[in-house]
């Protein structure tokens, strides 16, 4: 299967069994025929035009890389469109959500990997971020006028 | 706050006072020998104000931007450090940015880095734990909350301006300001732009990034290239993603035969120079060429940028 040429990382959560399996296995079939899903675990599409940043090679959640090609392309897979390109594109069109595009997304959680991002909304265990990510946010942007 | 102006480097000081600052990039080393380092140190003291440590550029293997930040230091010479999420998870990017406070670095510049495929070694497990704004974020967590970004607390917290790159001339290029300001928001307070050669894209991208307001909380450095060679600028076009070179660029230098091209090449960074010098929220030019150092020092001393204000003693008060 195409499972073996798979280089993402194991899920280190047991397999999940009766209606949580049935809800991966929907979700996998259904997000990965439309938006060629990676099952991160942890789906931000909203924010990103409807466009899966972990298709991105450098797995880019909140933004292009700079070697972007003149033509929008991938530096990485030149023959592919930027995956942030489409995403930059896509994020115009949505009637909601924006400016979601603007907003600072966490670092992935790679024990997510594998796991249904539905099943991890509802028990919010997607929210989880590292203990001091947010703390930072209590001071101000920028030390350019004062310390 | 008492220290309400103290600057936590001589790059931050000259920032804060309003200095045009200038900055290089230090040709990456492949040699075991610290000597390597200190002879291109010999070459910038005293005529930029910072020099940036590279972290394996291109995706070659060079010299660790530790050690060369250090051996930097010991020249005499502030750097700049580069950490590229390309090669190090979360755990060993939190452990070199303390490890680096200790050697005494005190400007950071965290970036994605380019990846494995464009290197010598494509067959590389490529990492990509986090991105350049998380590593912001950490680094700015280490720095303000005295912590990794576990929660688990540091005994002594690092003490560094926190840098970032942009490049205001890949696509999607609407996006590029919006994302400068997710690197604002996540931690950064100074960013070097990529290599500028495509003046009309630079203006457009500063006149966004201040209707954002975003220039009031970062300075901006444009990054400017001294070719040796019209092959130089034809190597940035043909072989580094991500930058502008547009056809004038290679027409001018190619319209000079071969031994008058580095002259040329001078006196089109010197044009970049003045022009982006000009442009409103400009702080500052970071310097780059491709074994051509001497010329970097030529274009600081013919755009009048010399004497740097840090070359000259300070008094302590």
């Amino acid at each position: 299967m195409a499972r073996t040429l798979d280089r993402r990382p194991p899920p280190t959560a047991p397999p999940p069994r009766g209606f949580r399996r049935a809800i991966t296995l929907v979700e996998r079939a259904t997000k990965e025929a439309v938006w060629d899903c990676r099952m991160c675990g942890q789906c931000i599409l909203h924010s990103t035009g409807l466009v899966c940043p972990m298709r991105c090679p450098k797995n880019l959640r909140n933004g292009p890389c700079g070697g972007t090609l003149q033509d929008g392309h991938c530096e990485v897979v030149p023959d592919m469109k930027c995956v942030w390109v489409s995403a930059w594109e896509g994020s115009r069109t949505l009637p909601l959500w924006r400016d979601h595009i603007e907003h600072v997304e966490p670092p992935v959680d790679w024990r997510l990997q594998e796991t249904s991002s539905w099943e991890n909304l509802l028990t919010r265990r997607d929210q989880h971020v590292p203990a001091a990510w947010n703390l930072a946010g209590r001071h101000p942007a920028s030390t350019k006028r004062e310390r | 706050m008492s220290a309400a102006l103290s600057a936590r480097s001589e790059l931050h000081r000259l920032l804060l006072a309003g200095e045009f600052v200038v900055t290089a990039e230090l040709q990456a080393t492949d040699s075991a020998d610290p000597r390597s380092v200190a002879a291109l140190a010999d070459v910038f003291r005293g005529k930029v104000d910072a020099v940036n440590a590279t972290d394996n550029s291109s995706a070659h293997p060079h010299l660790s931007p530790m050690a060369a930040a250090h051996l930097l230091t010991d020249a005499g010479i502030e750097p700049i450090m580069q950490f590229v999420c390309r090669d190090r998870n979360r755990l060993a990017l939190q452990a070199d940015m303390l490890g680096a406070a200790t050697l005494g670095v005190r400007n950071v510049l965290c970036m994605t880095g380019d990846d494995v495929s464009v290197g010598d070694h494509p067959e590389a497990k490529p990492i990509y734990d986090i991105d350049s704004i998380h590593l912001l974020r950490i680094a700015r967590v280490m720095r303000d909350e005295g912590a990794y970004v576990s929660g688990r607390q540091l005994t002594q917290p690092p003490d560094f301006l926190i840098g970032a790159v942009e490049n205001p001339f890949a696509p999607p290029l609407e996006f590029r300001p919006m994302r400068l300001g997710k690197k604002i928001e996540a931690g950064a307070e100074f960013v070097q732009t990529q290599i500028c050669f495509n003046l009309a894209k630079m203006r457009l991208f500063m006149a966004r990034c201040s209707d954002l307001g975003l220039l009031e909380h970062v300075w901006v450095l444009a990054g400017v290239f001294v070719p040796r060679s019209a092959k130089a600028v034809r190597y940035l076009r043909d072989q580094v993603p991500g930058i502008d070179v547009p056809k004038e660029v290679v027409d001018r230098l190619d319209s000079v035969p071969p031994d008058r091209q580095r002259a040329e090449g001078i006196g089109l960074a010197l044009d970049i120079v003045e022009q982006v010098r000009a442009i409103p929220g400009v702080s500052g030019l970071h310097l780059m060429t491709i074994r051509n150092e001497e010329a970097i020092v030529e274009v600081i001393e013919r755009a009048g940028l010399l004497p740097r204000p840090s070359s000259v003693p300070q008094t302590v008060g």
